[in-house]
């Protein structure tokens, strides 16, 4: 699904270069829920971000799902995103005059999908995430675990073929977590492909395989036993 | 640009400029106020151009007076402080030398300029009237609304010195009973009597005759006066495309020239130039039409710039936003063209909801104005104008959207992220 060949990226600060990649390689396979972590600075938001499409690598490969990814505009890159991606972000980043069910619809609405065909779907997806009561609320009503999973559903509506999820229990309490966590989990049995970076190893831990970043580069690429968050719910 | 007519791109603009309603309101104000100023004040500039033409669309706009006076300077062996006399053959010499004078009217009257007004008796009834030796030329420099039924001088009048009349509303009314009618009575203006054979209308606006003057032949005037060959003065109507103050000049040169006058005595005639007083008072009137237009059009250009301003700074709020949307696949096509929509579409609302108050403004002015003796009347501004200050509306705010639009497409998704 997803293949990084020896990917760079080095961000200008000044007249000093920051080398913040150093030749990332590894694949993802489809249904897989990767953990991608490591400390502040090892690279992990920009190896995300550059696996989301937002940021474009200086050198190396990447082909999502055989596609390969370079050499885009913003256009393009903005169609691919709405086509392949879902985000989930540590912020939720919800539009926060738009009701739940608004959110959830808004990248079909980039998808060019009629109004009625819209309001089904998002609902069908809050339902999923057990928000269906909630459709009519607007952000601020909603307390994070929901915002994180009206996220989640909204990330889920243009059915992606990855999910990419970055520090999506940043915000959130541990019990809120691992609600979230469930969440991810079931979303991943239905065998979506989903990438998860976080620096929390109980979250990692709940993933079934672990690439661990350090300084640009991965020092560790391990398959794990996942542990199901249900069971802390 | 998806549509227009895509509800869910309305949808879309509607949530965002609803998200900060003050601020929204605000904006609108500006635009608002622009073409409020805009429209009100080049209708009240119409209203005023308008209410000049009425108060002389009774009068020949290109008219002018002269009559005599006196010397001020001797010359060829006159002295000075000799009176001037305006003769009927000037009238013929005026007219072969002077090819701009459309129409000349000689007139000769009594009751004004100092001279006694005359008794006017029917009847038990009488009344001291002013009397004007007329031809029928005069009407071609003021026009005369004569009610139904009867007419004016006309040239067998002058022919045969007929002893009839035209008179004003207010003899009417002095001279006979209510429901009357006069047309073919006699009254006795001194000691003759005359036929009346129409009733004049009150000119509103200009005019240079009472509602109780009376007119009768000038050959009949010369009779009854013993006037000779005497004019009291000229109305002369010089072609519309001619130079009015040069055809004066022109006149008053010729005329001391006839009555052996010196050419720098500025006292000799007197005149008043009536094309040019309107000339000024038309042109004082499309200065402010103009005046108004540009006042207009700046304060619109003010709003507009005002609502980029809005724009400029809802986009810097909404970075984060915009930065989803993208996130989440909204091309910059899309998201610019969300911007100008945004902006456009306030411009409109408030555009039309200017253009609703400056027209209800008018209405009132109009309604006010209606009874008051005041050169006003019927204060519009032609569709045209309103078209073309929407048309400037729209323009504008795409031209001023495209800056906000620019700047948010050039955040870069990621970066919009990252801003907290």
């Amino acid at each position: 699904m997803i293949e990084i060949k020896d990917l760079h990226k080095s961000y200008k600060m000044g007249s000093n270069s920051l080398h913040v990649l150093k030749g990332i390689n590894f694949t993802v396979d489809e249904g897989e829920l990767v953990a991608i972590m490591g400390s502040s600075g090892s690279g992990k938001s920009t190896l995300l971000n550059i696996l989301g499409m937002l940021d474009v690598a200086d050198s190396g490969e990447y082909n999502l799902d055989n596609v390969p990814i370079k050499n885009m505009n913003e256009t393009k890159a903005a169609q691919y995103r709405n086509k392949f991606l879902g985000f989930v972000f540590q912020s939720f980043n919800l539009i926060n005059y738009k009701t739940a069910l608004e959110n959830v619809a808004l990248p079909l609405y980039y998808q060019r999908v009629g109004r009625k065909e819209r309001q089904e779907k998002a609902l069908k997806y809050l339902d999923q995430v057990g928000l269906k009561e909630w459709a009519e609320h607007l952000p601020n009503e909603l307390s994070g675990g929901q915002k994180q999973r009206v996220a989640i559903a909204r990330a889920m509506a243009a059915e992606p073929k990855v999910l990419l999820a970055d520090e999506p229990t940043g915000a959130l309490d541990s019990t809120t977590s691992y609600e979230v966590m469930d969440l991810i989990q079931k979303i991943n049995d239905q065998g979506n492909t989903i990438l998860i970076v976080t620096h929390e190893q109980d979250i990692a831990n709940m993933c079934k395989r672990i690439v661990h970043l350090k300084d640009g580069v991965i020092i560790e690429d391990k398959k794990i036993k996942q542990v199901r968050a249900q069971q802390y719910v | 640009m998806r549509s227009l007519f895509d509800r869910n791109t309305w949808q879309e603009i509607y949530g965002s400029i609803s998200k900060n309603k003050t601020r929204t309101i605000i904006t609108v104000i500006g635009v608002l106020w622009g073409i409020f100023i805009y429209i009100a004040l080049s209708g009240a500039a119409k209203g005023l151009d308008n209410g000049f033409e009425k108060v002389f669309q009774t009068v020949s706009m290109n008219s002018m007076f002269v009559w005599g006076q006196s010397t001020s300077m001797p010359y060829d062996g006159f002295k000075n402080g000799r009176q001037m006399q305006l003769k009927l053959d000037n009238v013929t010499t005026i007219k072969n030398r002077i090819p701009e004078v459309q129409y000349i009217a000689p007139r000769i009257n009594l009751g004004n300029f100092g001279s006694e007004p005359v008794l006017t008796v029917r009847g038990q009834k009488s009344g001291t009237y002013s009397i004007n030796g007329d031809y029928p030329v005069y009407t071609k420099i003021a026009t005369k609304g004569i009610f139904d039924g009867g007419r004016f001088i006309n040239d067998e009048d002058i022919r045969q010195a007929r002893k009839i009349c035209v008179i004003g509303e207010r003899n009417l009314k002095e001279l006979f009973e209510e429901d009357e009618n006069p047309i073919g009575a006699y009254i006795r203006i001194g000691d003759i009597y005359f036929q009346v054979v129409g009733v004049h209308k009150i000119a509103t606006g200009v005019s240079f005759d009472s509602d109780s003057s009376i007119f009768i032949p000038f050959s009949t005037f010369r009779k009854l006066y013993n006037s000779g060959e005497n004019v009291g003065y000229l109305c002369i109507a010089a072609y519309d495309d001619a130079d009015v103050v040069q055809v004066e000049t022109d006149i008053k040169a010729l005329l001391k020239k006839i009555h052996r006058v010196d050419p720098k005595d500025e006292r000799a005639f007197g005149s008043f130039n009536l094309g040019e007083a309107f000339s000024k008072v038309m042109g004082f009137a499309q200065g402010l039409t103009f005046l108004s237009l540009v006042v207009g059009v700046a304060t619109i250009l003010a709003g507009v710039i005002g609502i980029g301003n809005i724009l400029l700074i809802s986009v810097k709020e909404r970075t984060k936003e915009l930065g989803v949307r993208r996130a989440l696949g909204a091309t910059p096509r899309e998201v610019r063209s969300q911007i100008i929509v945004e902006s456009v579409f306030l411009t409109m609302i408030a555009g039309v909801m200017g253009i609703i108050l400056g027209a209800g403004v008018l209405a009132l002015i109009n309604s006010l104005t209606q009874d008051i003796d005041m050169p006003y009347s019927n204060p519009t501004v032609p569709i045209p104008y309103v078209l073309g200050a929407l048309a400037i509306m729209v323009i504008m705010g795409t031209l001023i959207g495209l800056i906000p639009a620019q700047r948010a497409v050039s955040i870069r998704p990621i970066d919009a992220l990252r801003e907290e």
